[in-house]
């Protein structure tokens, strides 16, 4: 298989076994805020949580885990790229200061 | 004289449809970086609501509602380009048009939740706070807009049976934007409602 190769996608019933699994991330997502024992690690929690669905829904639904390498390289420039700026934007509005 | 195989070689050799598919990743990557650089706009000015409401306004469980819809017209719109490959086009038309309804349903919720907090005193201009917030979940909300009308004219164009005028592409791009609206807003979810209860 070469690196810019493509595998098969997943069937119907996977798609929505993957969407019962989102469903589940989102209704626990939706309970942290509301439960007193959890507030102290809620920030870290909600945003590990934030990010399985992020990651599922990019790899499963559109493919990325299935595609060229290409693709997942263009997307993930964008997607990691974003942190820098969102320093440079705070530091330009001196959040820090 | 050329031979009769010429034709497919220039085909093949012009065939756009991989250099598309990655423009549309780059355009992908660059919204991140847009909305990124929104959403840290918020968070800086997440504290900053003046004398007007602050994130106390926010009505979640409607909201995490709203999030559910738009999550789950994902796995119609997966279902759709699934249909489509398989060459099932009535069932690329039922989910196509599911998935335009579940993102209709989700800005008509976003219309609501937002004439609630006009009402409850957050106006675009009442802070820095509210500025911030209506330009982020506003050009998210507007990002679903253009999705749901993509999705529509490519529902008008599968009643036709015109969808695979471009190889089917087209189903596979706007599939991918849809997606893309989806996972900004779980960014927003989590970022502007969840972590601010």
């Amino acid at each position: 298989m070469t690196q810019t190769a493509t595998r098969a996608h997943p069937s119907p019933a996977a798609y929505w076994g993957i969407a019962l699994f989102l469903a589940a991330v989102t209704a626990l997502e939706i309970s942290v805020p509301y439960t007193a024992a959890l507030e102290p690690v809620k920030v870290p929690l909600l945003l590990v949580l934030g990010a399985i669905k992020f990651v599922t829904v990019v790899s499963f639904f559109m493919h990325l885990r299935y595609d060229k390498k290409l693709y997942r390289n263009l997307f993930m420039f964008g997607a990691i790229g974003v942190f820098p700026l969102f320093i440079v934007v705070l530091l330009s509005m001196h959040a820090f200061a | 004289m050329t031979s009769q195989a010429a034709p497919v070689e220039a085909h093949e050799h012009h065939d756009i449809r991989p250099v598309r598919k990655a423009a549309m990743w780059v355009f992908l990557g660059s919204e991140c970086m847009f909305f990124g650089s929104m959403i840290a706009t918020f968070l800086l000015y997440r504290n900053e609501t003046g004398a007007g409401p602050g994130s106390e306004i926010f009505n979640v469980g409607f909201t995490s509602a709203s999030s559910f819809v738009l999550l789950m017209s994902s796995l119609t719109m997966v279902l759709a380009h699934n249909a489509f490959e398989k060459r099932d086009a009535r069932g690329t038309r039922i989910w196509l048009a599911a998935t335009a309804l579940l993102g209709i349903t989700f800005i008509a919720g976003q219309i609501y939740e937002f004439t609630e907090f006009v009402n409850g005193g957050l106006t675009l201009s009442t802070s820095s706070f509210s500025g911030a917030f209506y330009m982020l979940t506003g050009f998210h909300g507007g990002h679903v807009a253009i999705g749901v009308m993509l999705l529509l004219a490519m529902f008008f164009l599968s009643t036709e049976g015109r969808l695979r005028d471009d190889g089917g592409l087209n189903v596979e791009l706007v599939g991918l934007y849809w997606h893309f609206v989806d996972i900004i807003w779980i960014v927003i979810f989590t970022v502007v409602y969840l972590l601010q209860v």
